[in-house]
């Protein structure tokens, strides 16, 4: 039905992208680099803040809130390889951030919250921009986290 | 085959009436660039605001120019494969729901109704003109389909009991079938969650089941795109170079697997969001990955095709017989060769950017930054719309009978795309490695310190983008000259439907690559079984609350505003 060259091809193709998937599910698993997953048992919060939950041990909980057109909180400090439990929702539509020099890459969807762990080793300013259209004021929701 | 009176009307008015609103999407795409670069200071231009523009962009581009040129190129084919007219009657009706639908929508956008940009993503709401509008757009895509086309198939196969089916009509199935497949959750979300929302039949929704509905249908989307981009690349680019179609039962394979894989892979554009279960998310990236064979195999057929035919014009060598294609040809129908091999070499990349997209993991370095814009660009602002522009330019000047006027042009614009559009993507894909986000009218905020926004590193690729984006447009001018020149040059012949066919250089018949009905079982039972749980999800554990209505002017939610507004009124 198919000649050699057809055939070394669709193999090829195949063991390339089974590769590639291996690759992903090695830094899921392996090196734990995970994508938010369904958290039952959090409700969507309210009101944005910052919870130490162990302070000699830096560990530390962030409520962040995403509404229209501002995060709350909006500056966060954290000293250095402060370990963070990150939960973000929105209160009107969707919201959406990515923290730079991180793996934090989140949507804000009201009545759901998602979840990322990070660690803020390196000192500096992480900006964060909102990165989903959220209505005519988009581009000026923005807020920072601050490692001292 | 000739053709004349409403059919040719209609034909060739499926053509021009998206073109015409295309000219205006691309030039809000400018616009956009300018604004991201800082070179335009202002969030509103010529009238439109940059949101609105953005849907405006979205919509025409992504939705209405494709369908339609979709749909003018099916009925074509259709016709054309299978030496049978198409039913007046049917394509009235199919115009006349597809126009409405796109005035209604078009109404919507331009009055600034419906700022929500073409994911439409609630709470956030739009005029219901907006959702009424795509709704019939896309019923009226369906109409020739199930009404025109089946009917013609099934009579062309008493007449041909034993003949095999032809390679386009396959193709154009497939399309179809898919489109049909995917159009019932977006439905279900327009019409049980959108419009009863915008209408005020309803308080709230649920915002999460809306995102997974939506993109049950947004990511096959794309298949519903290209595929029929492939059905050219398999039956007409081979002939063009004067060469064979290098395997029929591969064409026919890669066809068929895309039925199979195209639908549930939707997850891998909410891998960042809660409410979902990452197990899922990780199934419909492998899914994602298997749909990319397809497309490894098409790149297999393609290239051979284009290596046989470059060895019958001389070509000689293992890469020397690449020199021997007519890449600047304007010789009889060679010119839309440029368009083709242009679209191939953008979406050479769009390819490997799409495997990063589906990387699950590695996802959430570029998820909804300027990457995923680069990307979808060297895709559907890539090959995609480089074989429709082809193709309608084609289509029309045999329907009006005339001969492609300024082809030197019509030769010059896909190129001039291709590099505009590499320079574009190449300036976005950097510039997301510093966060450089998708959807925002940035200005040039980024480089005022005060501003929330400071990212002077974004600079240099705002502007790199917005130059790439000059080069394409230019590219679009050049197309647009060659357009209008044959829309209005004095007809010479009759008019016609037509296209160059390839013949197959590998032609075995496999009965299994004629017969749609095990694959597309096989493509509902994988569905079913990769969306339930998601849905159920959606529905139950990953929600706790619904939404009201927002609109994007004020952050509180439209019921509010509206009685608060009435209650200002004196009465």
């Amino acid at each position: 039905m198919m000649d050699r060259f057809e055939k070394n091809a669709i193999v090829l193709a195949l063991a390339l992208l089974f590769f590639f998937f291996g690759l992903v599910v090695y830094a899921a698993k392996a090196l734990q680099i995970e994508v938010p997953t369904c958290l039952t048992g959090v409700n969507p919060f309210q009101e944005g803040r910052v919870i130490v939950l162990d302070e000699g041990a830096k560990r530390y909980q962030v409520n962040l809130l995403a509404r229209m057109w501002n995060f709350e909180p909006y500056e966060i400090r954290l000293p250095a390889g402060a370990k963070v439990d990150l939960y973000l929702t929105s209160r009107d539509v969707v919201h959406g951030l990515r923290i730079n020099y991180t793996n934090v890459n989140l949507m804000a969807i009201p009545g759901t919250v998602s979840y990322a762990r990070v660690r803020f080793d390196k000192p500096g300013v992480y900006s964060i921009v909102c990165h989903e259209y959220c209505g005519i004021n988009h581009h000026l929701m923005a807020g920072k986290i601050i490692v001292e | 085959m000739s053709i004349r009176g409403g059919l040719r009307f209609i034909l060739l008015s499926e053509i021009v009436f998206p073109f015409v609103l295309l000219i205006l999407g691309v030039t809000l795409g400018l616009l956009q660039v300018l604004q991201r670069a800082g070179i335009i200071k202002s969030t509103s231009y010529l009238g439109i605001e940059y949101y609105q523009g953005l849907t405006l962009h979205g919509t025409i581009n992504a939705i209405v120019f494709t369908t339609f040129i979709i749909v003018a190129f099916s009925n074509a084919m259709v016709m054309f494969s299978l030496k049978r007219s198409l039913k007046p009657g049917v394509q009235w009706v199919s115009w006349l729901l597809m126009v409405g639908g796109t005035l209604m929508a078009a109404y919507a956008m331009l009055t600034g109704k419906a700022n929500v940009l073409y994911t439409f993503y609630p709470p956030l709401i739009a005029h219901w003109t907006f959702y009424v509008g795509v709704v019939l757009l896309v019923v009226g895509s369906l109409v020739p389909f199930f009404f025109d086309w089946i009917p013609n198939y099934i009579a062309w196969r008493r007449e041909n009991p034993t003949g095999r089916f032809p390679l386009p009509v396959l193709g154009v199935f497939v399309t179809f079938i898919l489109w049909f497949i995917i159009v019932i959750p977006v439905s279900i979300e327009i019409l049980f969650q959108l419009l009863p929302l915008s209408l005020g039949w309803v308080e709230e929704i649920n915002p999460l089941l809306a995102r997974t509905l939506f993109w049950f249908f947004g990511h096959p989307l794309v298949y519903f795109w290209l595929l029929p981009a492939y059905i050219m690349l398999y039956s007409i680019l081979p002939k063009l170079v004067g060469g064979k179609l290098y395997s029929d039962p591969a064409a026919r394979l890669a066809l068929l697997l895309f039925l199979v894989f195209s639908v549930p892979v939707g997850l891998h554009h909410q891998y960042t969001e809660g409410g979902l279960s990452a197990g899922w998310k990780l199934w419909h990236a492998f899914l994602t990955f298997m749909v990319a064979l397809p497309s490894f195999i098409t790149a297999f057929t393609v290239a051979a095709s284009l290596e046989h035919g470059a060895r019958q014009r001389g070509g000689k060598g293992l890469f020397a017989w690449w020199a021997k294609l007519p890449y600047f040809s304007r010789e009889g129908d060679q010119w839309l060769f440029s368009y083709f091999i242009a679209g191939l070499l953008l979406f050479l990349f769009g390819g490997i950017t799409g495997i990063v997209n589906a990387s699950y993991n590695l996802n959430l370095a570029v998820h909804n930054t300027s990457w995923v814009v680069g990307h979808f660009h060297t895709t559907v602002g890539g090959l995609v719309t480089l074989a429709f522009l082809g193709i309608s330019l084609y289509m029309m000047a045999k329907l009006r009978g005339v001969e492609v006027k300024a082809k030197g042009l019509a030769v010059a614009a896909p190129y001039l795309w291709l590099i505009g559009m590499m320079v574009f993507e190449v300036a976005m894909s950097v510039a997301a490695f510093y966060g450089f986000p998708r959807r925002t009218a940035a200005g040039a905020s980024y480089i005022d310190p005060a501003s929330p926004l400071y990212h002077p590193e974004w600079y240099f690729w705002a502007h790199l983008s917005a130059g790439g984006g000059a080069i394409a447009v230019l590219g679009f001018v050049a197309y647009l000259v060659s357009f209008l020149g044959t829309l209005f040059a004095r007809p010479v012949r009759e008019p016609v439907v037509e296209f160059p066919m390839a013949e197959a250089l590998h032609d075995e018949p496999v009965p299994l690559l004629s017969n749609l009905r095990p694959w597309l079982t096989v493509s509902i039972l994988l569905i079913a079984f990769s969306y339930t749980y998601p849905i159920y999800e959606s529905m139950t554990k990953g929600i706790t609350a619904k939404s009201p209505a927002y609109n994007d002017r004020l952050p509180v939610p439209l019921k509010q505003t509206q009685t608060e507004a009435s209650a200002e009124i004196p009465r």
